[in-house]
């Protein structure tokens, strides 16, 4: 990668390496279509109902669905056999990963069984403290950050080589992306951090919630200038608050997130009956002005436990129906329809 | 603690006497290889380690990138990040984890805009800390090149 000695990728740089698709979130980015992720979280327990049931509402709505990785730092089913399972529904999975909980073996080990299961999407992040978590005497992992989880999978795709710098064969398969938050001190910084994470090897980003427009089109603008928009997909993280509560809840308590007054105000305004919906026109009137900032190659909606919001917010978006899919095969996907297994759609 | 806050504002000032610390250590070279390293060791540790301690909180990762993070240690972070801030800084640019303490990277960040030798070295890819050298001597370290991945950019991002 052609960078210049800041570590900022020069904008010659293809998004993507040479060949076909590895998934179809990653054909449509390069198809120049505008993208939409959807975001599941997976169950407390062992019941595999509720992620049924959120991956048929969601199907038809998003290219590509995130599946958290103990969001919070609280524990529930890992992420893998989560997003193995989305792709038995016929919805492509982008695996999160955190480095709160793995060190670079335990890493790169999910990393080969995520692509063998034909999980194609990754995305890697820091991962919320564990301190906030329901496990907080647990120690935080932390030997590597997410620049270097990104680096990892990079070199284990592209390269074919593990973090030791031996080769490993086959290589697996991965679209690898980061995070951003635009919306967190130092904000100068933040433009440059994403210049390493794209140094590094990510090819799409997912962003903080944005409910503070002007500060991202601020954020964007710093992107654009580096040139970041070329060689990077960038999809804007909208989502739909439920009520005045969880607008107030993530406005004091969320570090990291900034709702501004007025939004909270207007849910307030607004009788409890109708909030539900007040949080869906929000979401909508967001995702029509990050639409029109240049560089946003689609979005990624964050219907916290509320996946019945996800096609209504795509729906009034206009950007429903969504472009064929591109399924990329799974092994697992073929055994189990060698069985015919009653989870096969 | 207000004085170390006092004398870590003054990133230029420590990032000339860095510079002057390298110079020496590379002029003592030849007589730390004479005597051993491992033996220079036992020396200059504890001297690293009290003087790093005591102005910037040095958690002895044995890897020293502070010029490269604002004179602002980065294993101070309650998450080790050695690349930017995570995405949990408040508001206010306090920690996520610590809220009375300010994000080390908002203070780095400060810094590293009024450094004028290795200011710009805050944008570029660091790599992880190599663990096995954990609690031994930077400095030592850093002339014995066993911890050459850690200090330099891979060349791969480089080139």
């Amino acid at each position: 990668m052609n960078t210049d000695n800041r570590g900022i990728p020069s904008v010659q740089d293809p998004p993507n390496s040479p060949g076909q698709h590895v998934s179809n979130l990653a054909a449509i980015l390069k198809s120049g279509r505008f993208a939409v992720a959807a975001e599941l979280s997976p169950p407390k327990g062992v019941n595999l109902d509720s992620i049924a049931r959120d991956a048929a509402t969601v199907r038809d709505y998003a290219d590509a669905v995130n599946v958290t990785d103990n969001q919070a730092a609280s524990v529930r089913m890992a992420s893998i056999p989560v997003a193995a399972l989305l792709l038995t529904h016929g919805v492509e999975p982008v695996m999160q990963m955190t480095c709160r909980d793995r060190n670079r073996l335990a890493m790169q080990a999910d990393l080969l069984g995520a692509s063998a299961l034909g999980i194609r999407n990754l995305l890697c992040l820091s991962g919320d403290h564990g301190i906030w978590g329901d496990h907080p005497e647990a120690k935080n992992v932390y030997d590597v950050d997410s620049i270097h989880l990104v680096r990892m999978a990079r070199n284990l795709t592209e390269h074919g080589v593990m973090d030791n710098g031996r080769p490993i064969s086959p290589a697996p398969q991965l679209f690898i992306g980061a995070a951003a938050n635009p919306f967190a001190p130092p904000f100068d910084y933040r433009p440059a951090r994403l210049g390493k994470k794209v140094a590094a090897g990510a090819r799409f980003v997912q962003t903080q919630l944005i409910y503070n427009v002007e500060r991202f089109k601020t954020y964007m603008a710093r992107v654009r200038d580096l040139g970041l928009h070329e060689v990077v997909y960038i999809l804007a993280g909208v989502g739909p608050v439920k009520s005045v509560g969880a607008a107030r809840f993530m406005a004091e308590k969320v570090a990291g997130m900034e709702v501004p007054a007025e939004i909270v105000d207007r849910m307030a305004k607004t009788p409890k009956a109708a909030q539900p919906e007040e949080g869906i026109r929000i979401c909508v009137e967001i995702i029509e002005q990050v639409r029109e900032i240049p560089g946003v190659a689609g979005i990624h909606i964050m219907a916290v436990h509320w996946a019945e919001a996800v096609p209504e917010i795509v729906t009034r978006a206009r950007l429903y129906p969504r472009p064929p899919r591109i399924l990329t095969s799974s092994p697992l996907f073929e055994a189990l329809e060698e069985i015919n297994h009653p989870l096969t759609p | 603690m207000s004085l170390r806050r006092a004398i870590q504002d003054r990133p230029h000032a420590l990032e000339k006497m860095w510079q002057f610390a390298e110079w020496a250590l590379h002029r003592l070279n030849p007589l730390f290889a004479r005597v051993g390293y491992e033996r220079s060791a036992r020396i200059i540790l504890p001297a690293e380690d009290l003087g790093k301690k005591l102005v910037f909180n040095c958690q002895l990762c044995g890897q020293c990138i502070l010029h490269y993070t604002g004179m602002t240690c980065p294993m101070t972070c309650p998450k080790n990040l050695r690349n930017g801030p995570c995405g949990g800084v408040r508001l206010n640019g306090h920690c996520e984890v610590k809220p009375e303490m300010r994000c080390v990277w908002v203070d780095a960040y400060e810094r590293s805009r009024n450094m004028s030798i290795w200011g710009q070295e805050i944008l570029t890819e660091q790599p992880p800390v190599n663990w096995q050298l954990k609690d031994s001597s930077s400095w030592i370290n850093m002339l014995t090149g066993v911890d050459r991945r850690t200090r330099e950019v891979e060349p791969e991002a480089k080139t």
